[in-house]
């Protein structure tokens, strides 16, 4: 494994790979930033992990975003920031989602927090979150078509 | 259109529509809430009246060209939006920014800090039923827009932080204005203090009004002086030291109460702390020293050197016309906004062009705690709830 240059990242990565494994399926290092990938079927167990383990203690999400990567396939890459507040450490769980498929399992049971950025995402990238408790449209009105962030959306919008 | 289920077979619940024109929803939101007499059952909010698509326009433009959409996002804190996003692009390119200019920044997003909890008491004290407080709040306010005006040559959308350093110089002569309103301000936060704190009337609409607990919060990703007022010191300025906020000694005000009225207090406190960190940033700027960071071809060259120097006057091509390229990578940046944690995460694909920019708006966010401190409250502590909240609604929306 590469020299990390956050050493809080390193005992991320060692806790989870002890745990499971194939959690952790790659580790980028980016300009001092640490994105732990974990594989699409395991992203809800391991962000259980992060937040149990008493020595990750990841008590809240920050942000959860994504970015399209059309024309490649998987295009949706979805990346959730968490912050260990008693420990002051952030770290970046990434996973990937497929455009035939846009489904992932929701991590509101996790982190509450979780509710509306997930509805965000689903409002601009239409990527639907199983176990979401209020799974609607945030932003945008109810009868709008598309996804508008998508990036074969076009910017002046669709006549 | 959001609608909210009435509880079945019962008719002792109505629903009512609060906003998205009603004033003291701070702009266009809109709450619909189900009543059970004066008392609420449900608050569901409503979003949206104000989304612009900013981070979809950000991807159709070059990086520098997006600094002025940032502006318009929270618009009581362009400044510090400015600034987040430079950051984030800067992380991007790796680049190395000044000292000078980087407490220049800080001096001017504490300025703006401040300002933008003037608006909130103000407007907040206007909400209770204190009308005085917002005159002599937006007086205070005016002096610090007047600053801005003399730095960016515009009042409210600065767009005076650029990547790479700041748009200009100091003015001459700023330094006489803003000591002029360090040594007027302490006086006059006393004096709304005098007006509020032990004013009965604002004890009565704020204390106990709102209350969560600190886990409740933490784990709704509320940040920020709400989170400040259960009793969590957690400040990125502090946490995630940006722009060289670790060679600054302040506080981190907190309260342990969790309702409006210490929310309330943590900002009058955080009013304090910025005027001490104005205060030292002044000190450490230099009269004389750079304000861009030595990057050709990202930061625009010197007007005298296009004149003089070929290579300066075809970087200046490039840069406004085809823009830089950062190498392929994601950084999020997280500062600390006048209500909470704004960050910034951006996603470069290589081109001149972000391939995603996203804002983690602290008021999105910290509105998701807004039903859950409601429920079981009067309708006339709505209100209060939503003012201590601190929302832009143009932030809220993007």
């Amino acid at each position: 494994m590469p020299q990390l240059a956050n050493a809080n990242a390193s005992v991320v990565i060692d806790r989870l790979r002890a745990w499971k494994a194939e959690s952790v399926s790659q580790v980028i290092e980016y300009r001092g930033e640490t994105t732990i990938v974990v594989p699409h079927n395991l992203l809800l167990a391991t962000a259980e992990q992060c937040k149990q383990d008493p020595e990750l203690n990841f008590n809240q999400l920050s942000d959860a975003t994504c970015v399209d990567r059309f024309p490649n396939e998987p295009r949706f890459e979805l990346n959730y920031q968490l912050l260990s507040i008693p420990r002051l450490a952030r770290i970046r769980l990434r996973t990937s989602v497929s455009g035939q498929q846009p489904v992932i399992d929701s991590l509101e049971p996790v982190w509450p927090g979780a509710n509306w950025m997930e509805r965000e995402i689903f409002d601009l990238f239409g990527i639907r979150f199983e176990g979401h408790s209020d799974l609607r449209r945030i932003l945008l009105p109810d009868e709008f078509e598309g996804a508008p962030l998508r990036r074969d959306f076009p910017v002046e919008g669709k006549r | 259109m959001t609608t909210v289920e009435t509880a079945v077979g019962t008719s002792k619940t109505m629903v009512l529509n609060m906003g998205p024109q009603h004033p003291s929803t701070h702009g266009v939101l809109r709450v619909l809430l189900e009543l059970d007499g004066e008392n609420v059952v449900t608050a569901v909010p409503d979003l949206g009246y104000l989304h612009t698509g900013i981070e979809k326009s950000c991807e159709d433009k070059t990086y520098s060209q997006a600094i002025t959409l940032t502006d318009r996002m929270d618009y009581l804190n362009p400044l510090g939006n400015n600034l987040v996003y430079c950051l984030a692009v800067e992380k991007l390119l790796g680049l190395e920014i000044p000292k000078r200019a980087q407490y220049i920044r800080v001096m001017m997003v504490e300025l703006q800090r401040i300002s933008s909890h003037l608006v909130w008491l103000g407007t907040h004290a206007l909400d209770m039923g204190a009308m005085s407080v917002m005159l002599y709040c937006f007086r205070e306010r005016e002096e610090i827009l007047k600053i801005f005006e003399r730095f960016a040559g515009q009042r409210m959308m600065t767009s005076y932080i650029r990547i790479g350093g700041l748009a200009l110089d100091p003015p001459a002569g700023w330094r006489e204005q803003v000591k002029r309103f360090l040594d007027m301000m302490p006086a006059r936060i006393d004096e709304y203090e005098e007006l509020l704190t032990n004013n009965r009337i604002w004890h009565g609409r704020l204390k106990d009004v709102g209350y969560l607990p600190a886990e409740t919060l933490i784990a709704l990703s509320t940040t920020g002086p709400g989170l400040r007022a259960a009793g969590v010191a957690f400040d990125n300025r502090k946490a995630f030291p940006y722009s060289s906020y670790e060679e600054f000694e302040f506080s981190v005000p907190t309260r342990t109460e969790s309702d409006c009225f210490a929310r309330y207090l943590v900002r009058v406190q955080e009013m304090r702390e910025s005027l001490k960190i104005v205060r030292q940033a002044m000190d450490k700027i230099t009269d004389q020293g750079p304000i861009k960071a030595e990057a050709p071809g990202i930061v625009p060259p010197q007007r005298e050197k296009m004149k003089t120097e070929m290579e300066a006057l075809i970087y200046h091509f490039k840069i406004f016309t085809e823009g830089f390229s950062p190498p392929p990578g994601e950084v999020y940046v997280p500062t600390e906004s006048p209500r909470g944690e704004l960050g910034c995460f951006i996603a470069s694909d290589g081109s001149p062009k972000p391939l995603r920019v996203h804002f983690r708006g602290p008021s999105f966010v910290n509105l998701q705690a807004l039903p859950l401190m409601v429920k079981g409250q009067l309708i006339a502590d709505t209100v209060a709830s939503i003012g201590t909240i601190d929302i832009v609604l143009g932030e809220v929306d993007r």
